[in-house]
């Protein structure tokens, strides 16, 4: 039998880890055909002879002898038009394909290009003849979809003289320019390879400090995050993680989502392909779909395509940023990536660390976050783009302490913690407004308090104060009970009670609460706490507790949220109104 | 013989070592990762086993009827070349089998269709059709208040004591899906359950005539332990030949899951795996992935898969990892309260924590009733308040309740009486949970019913 000198044989199967001899040559990293069904495996240790290989594939009916198969290629995603409204697996197949060519389960050894060869997409050129170009520089745009322009780019690591450029209809593998460079010519078309685990460089980081609106209230107002910025959302099973994810997902005024379901469930893709179609980006009216790139590595796919499915998003999105657009990164669960990593080490009887996590979990994490930022991209016109990156962590029994929280907790910037109890009670988000944090709040509080004359960060500094009062009065309470409280004490109660459930909740299924515009949000929080003022006046001044609990406006209040986005003048109307209604009863 | 491709079984005597439930044999060729074996011992009795892993000549096997009374020198092990299959056949309802998928009641061979591989292969999500449709239990605390759709994962955690086995046989009994014309079949999985238990839904099926439509999978607490890792597989692949080529929309119930768990720590402790929280190996979420993620719906067929998974919390504890994992995994949770048993309200489903995640899609105009979101946020709002209201009493004396507290209070405890309590042979329909809400909702004052609209209250509020 020929033995091809990129041919080895395994020696050893055990769960999604095969070992093979003879791959002399083989590189850290470089993809592998295992066995007589070539499933993909990548190598991910060198031993002596014996390579470690982690297959993407379930490894059922291998064993010692099979051939295995040197690719000479690094674990690679294809970048070009045809990625947005996609839905890939961790190593970048197309899952749409997959099912119209394979059936409804997902067969073994599958394999189908990432971006479609048959489609046609027409290339328009930024770029002349003659012109001098460097990686990252702007050759041409393809529309790819309504609101995407795709920016064909020097490809990092090129350049030269643009010898011959044009407008082209053609697929991916159309060569749209020919540049003349140090070593004679090459052609460049509209797709670029990228290794996954190699971040896509960059000319330089910036430090971010543009808000990310999301359109959710606690998080915007109280712990916001920016274009470039990560942050996490931990939280025991049902506090609400994914529907934070889902929720920025839709909402946040990012250009692109990327979107990792990595070993979560089947049906919550479902809900986003579902759904995404239909719903509109409020800022261009087009459907949501039409920025989103999915990739799907549920948690019943092989483990080690899920440790795999990170790194093709987040590769996904750094190649948009390189374009100059602010591309915002969900990966639902993290947690699930540190457990994929921990199956595997354990099979290559690694040294385990804390709870049997691999030693290098907490550099693994960082350097995962790392690749998220806000930077000037390669290429002229000093061009920016950001990577935002939201990963939601899924603890053991809820506990925080455990290491990925930890680890995590270590790299971002900003914390979202889901608590249990409030989740229990059915207030979402159930993010803990006492524990939570931003560090970009001094910087996204310097640009509003320029809109605001002050107002936001003072509103939202008082609203705050309230709250953490009467978290101590709660504990009072349940001494000595309510009766025991002074009525300004009560009063405040009643505040903490209204920034609650009149601003803080939101209800991500009623269609006109599951996005709340800045003006409109900074509007209810305004109103909540002006009415906190006059009442404590009115208090004061001799009027009634039971009284001012009583007054219908408060109602009026609690359905502010709901006010639709082009009325912002109600709020004007419903201050007024609580204003007059509170000074009555002061007499 | 092509090289490394098994073409055919192959017998070996070369046992080296036997530890726990596994054996380690030597000088092999051409064995596979996955592959099944049967073990032939001395006194001529035959066991079955796994491979766990293939290194060089050497095969790592796993004993599912374990390795008491094996000698290394007097086995053979014979390769079977393929994995873990299950022969399906329609035959199959109405019917009795062990974990293997062998027949265990007294009628005869099941003749199969063919065989199917029982780790069964991940559906593509792209093909996942989102469950949307009602499954009436029968149960008022699940069709009302958590509801079960067609292709949802939602499973009871229940504690040791409670009577979760019997909530689980009237489920199996009593669910249907509404519309005519369309197949329903339950699958029964049982995992580590009493000979008694096993009796009793064998003969209440039999007595009721569930059999008929039903597949059960019984693994008894005296069974070989190792056996319960294949059931659960066992069973899905039934209900995936039930749904997908008989078009059925089939129910499964696994129950204990946590047996099934602590058979995989059995085996992880013997590999000497680096072990997880409270000893279970750290691929439990995954593993229970692979059987929790087979329900499910797909765009264009008809059947389904829906799953009712039922464990027992150690020492109540939902942080165990067992219902921890679990949670993690499915789509809602159904809680089974200590208390309300000790009450003696049958089935003491606590509602407040329970919450079935995919409710909101299966209910409504057409599908239950106009009026079911609305009830549903109202009763359950008023029961929570009433609850809270009888905690405060407790700790300030009824002294400190309003009038409309006192209500509350008086609401919650017809709640649990009326709407929670029910019958083990009492299986409602959707209109008369509704009824019995509407009912209750007399009982607080009109004013304070803030979640229902007021059409729905001039319709459906008893006067
Ligand atoms: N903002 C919200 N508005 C309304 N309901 C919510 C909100 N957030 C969460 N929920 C409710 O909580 C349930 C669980 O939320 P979610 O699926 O996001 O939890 P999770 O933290 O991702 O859980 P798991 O770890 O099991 O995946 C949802 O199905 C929904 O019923
Ligand atoms: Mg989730």
């Amino acid at each position: 039998m020929h033995m091809d000198e990129r041919e080895g044989r395994i020696v050893k199967v055990s769960g999604p880890l095969v070992v093979a001899k003879g791959l002399d040559g083989g590189r850290m990293y470089e993809v592998v055909r295992v066995g007589q069904y070539r499933l993909f495996g990548e190598i991910i240790a060198i031993r002596g002879d014996e390579y470690s290989i982690q297959v993407y594939e379930e490894t059922e009916g291998l064993g010692p002898g099979q051939p295995v198969l040197r690719t000479g290629e690094p674990l690679s995603v294809e970048l070009g038009p045809g990625l947005l409204r996609s839905i890939y697996d961790g190593i970048q197949r197309p899952l749409d394909v997959l099912a119209r060519d394979f059936g409804d389960f997902i067969v073994r050894g599958a394999e189908r290009p990432a971006l479609d060869r048959s489609r046609k997409w027409s290339f328009v050129p930024a770029a002349r003849a003659g012109d001098k170009v460097e990686p990252g520089d702007i050759l041409g745009e393809v529309q790819e979809t309504e609101l995407i322009s795709h920016k064909i780019m020097v490809p990092p690591g090129r350049s030269g003289v643009v010898k011959e450029i044009g407008p082209v209809v053609g697929t991916v593998d159309t060569q749209v320019a020919v540049i003349e460079g140090p070593e004679g010519p090459f052609g460049v078309t509209m797709l670029q390879k990228w290794p996954v685990r190699v971040p896509r460089p960059v000319r330089r980081k910036l430090h971010p400090k543009e808000q990310l609106v999301t359109g959710q209230r606690i998080i915007d107002m109280f712990f916001p995050i920016v274009k470039g910025g990560t942050a996490c959302v931990p939280g025991p099973f049902g506090s609400g993680k994914t529907v934070v994810q889902h929720q920025l997902a839709k909402w946040a005024d990012a250009r692109i989502v990327v979107y990792v379901g990595c070993g979560e469930r089947g049906n919550e893709m479902t809900d986003v392909l579902m759904e995404f179609p239909r719903l509109m980006d409020p800022a261009s009216g087009k459907p949501l779909m039409e920025r989103t790139v999915l990739v799907a590595n549920t948690s019943n796919m092989p483990v080690a395509a899920r440790e795999a499915s990170v790194f093709t998003g987040i590769t996904i999105a750094e190649y948009f940023r390189d374009m100059g657009y602010s591309v915002a990164l969900m990966a639902d669960s993290t947690s699930r990536w540190a457990e994929a990593m921990r199956e595997i080490s354990g099979r290559l009887e690694e040294m385990p660390g804390e709870e049997g996590y691999p030693a290098y979990l907490g550099s693994r994490i960082a350097a995962f976050y790392e690749r998220g930022g806000y930077a000037v991209c390669l290429g002229g016109g000093e061009r920016t783009g950001a990577v935002s990156i939201i990963g939601a962590v899924s603890p053991p029994g809820g506990d925080f302490s455990e290491p990925v929280v930890q680890a995590t907790l270590r790299v971002v910037k900003v914390f979202w913690g889901l608590d249990d109890k409030l989740a229990f009670s059915r207030h979402f988000p159930a993010i803990n407004w006492l524990s939570s944090y931003s560090l970009y709040q001094e910087a996204v509080d310097e640009s509003a308090d320029a809109l605001t004359s002050g107002k936001w960060s003072e509103n939202r500094k008082r609203a705050m104060a309230i709250l953490k009062r009467e978290a101590e009065l709660e504990e009072l309470v349940r001494l000595v009970g309510v009766d025991a409280l002074a009525m300004e004490d009560r009063l405040l109660m009643q505040a903490a009670k209204m920034i609650r459930e009149d601003f803080l909740h939101q209800n991500a299924f009623d269609e006109r609460d599951t996005y709340t515009s800045i003006p409109k949000q900074f509007a209810i929080l305004r109103v909540i706490l002006r009415f906190y003022d006059e009442a404590k006046e009115a208090l004061a001044k001799g009027a009634l507790l039971e009284d001012i609990l009583g007054l219908a406006v408060l109602e009026d209040i609690a359905r502010a949220k709901l006010v639709p986005e082009d009325d912002l003048e109600r709020f004007d109307l419903i201050e007024r109104q609580a204003v007059e209604a509170v000074g009555a009863l002061a007499g | 013989m092509k090289l490394g491709i098994p073409d055919a079984a192959r017998e070996y005597r070369t046992v080296r070592q036997v530890v726990g439930p596994l054996m380690l044999v030597d000088g092999l060729d051409g064995i596979t990762y996955g592959e099944i074996a049967e073990i032939l011992l001395s006194d001529g009795s035959m066991r079955r086993g796994r491979v766990l892993e293939v290194s060089g000549a050497k095969a790592l096997v796993q004993v599912f009827e374990g390795t008491s009374g094996i000698s290394p020198s007097d086995v053979k092990v014979k390769f079977l070349g393929k994995g873990m299959e299950l022969g399906v056949s329609p035959d199959m309802l109405g019917r009795v089998f062990d974990g293997f998928g062998r027949v265990k009641d007294d009628g005869p061979p099941i003749i199969p269709e063919r065989y199917q591989n029982v780790n069964g292969t991940p559906m593509n999500p792209f093909s996942r059709d989102y469950p949307n449709e009602f499954i009436q239990t029968g149960i008022s605390t699940i069709d009302l208040l958590n509801t079960l759709v067609r292709g949802q994962k939602l499973p009871i955690f229940s504690g040791s004591g409670l009577p979760h086995t019997r909530l689980a046989a009237q489920i199996a009994r009593q669910a249907t899906v509404r519309a005519s014309g369309e197949g329903f079949a339950v699958v029964f999985a049982a995992m580590g359950i009493t000979f008694e238990e096993s009796q009793f839904f064998v003969t209440d099926f039999r007595r009721t005539g569930a059999i008929e439509r039903t597949v059960l999978f019984v693994n008894l607490a005296d069974d070989p332990p190792i056996e319960r890792i294949a059931l659960p597989r066992m069973a899905l692949t039934a209900a995936e030949y039930l749904a997908y080529e008989r078009e059925m929309n089939v129910l499964v119930i696994l129950i204990d899951m946590t047996n099934y768990c602590e058979a995989l720590r059995e085996i992880s402790a013997a590999r000497r795996e680096v072990p997880g929280r409270r000893g279970y190996p750290g691929y439990l979420y995954t593993d229970l992935a692979t059987i929790y993620e087979r329900a499910g719906r797909i765009k264009g067929r008809k059947g389904s898969i829906t799953q009712i998974p039922v464990l027992t919390m150690p020492e109540d504890d939902k942080t165990h990892p067992v219902p921890d994992l679990t949670g993690y995994i499915t789509e809602g949770q159904i809680i089974i309260n200590r208390g309300l048993h000790t009450q003696g309200v049958y089935p003491p489903v606590d509602v407040l924590p329970s919450l079935s995640r995919l409710k909101d899609k299966g209910i409504g105009a057409g599908k239950t009733r106009e009026d079911h979101a609305d009830l549903m946020n109202q009763l359950y709002a008023a029961y929570a308040r009433g609850k809270n209201a009888k905690e405060l009493a407790v700790i300030l004396g009824e002294g400190a309740l309003t009038d409309v507290d006192l209500a509350f209070v008086a609401f919650a405890d017809a709640f649990e009486d009326r709407f929670v309590r029910q019958g083990e042979d009492e299986d409602r329909p959707i209109e008369e949970s509704l009824r019995i809400g509407w009912e209750l909702l007399t009982l607080i004052p009109r004013g304070e019913l803030k979640r229902v609209r007021d059409e729905y209250v001039d319709k459906y509020l008893p006067r």
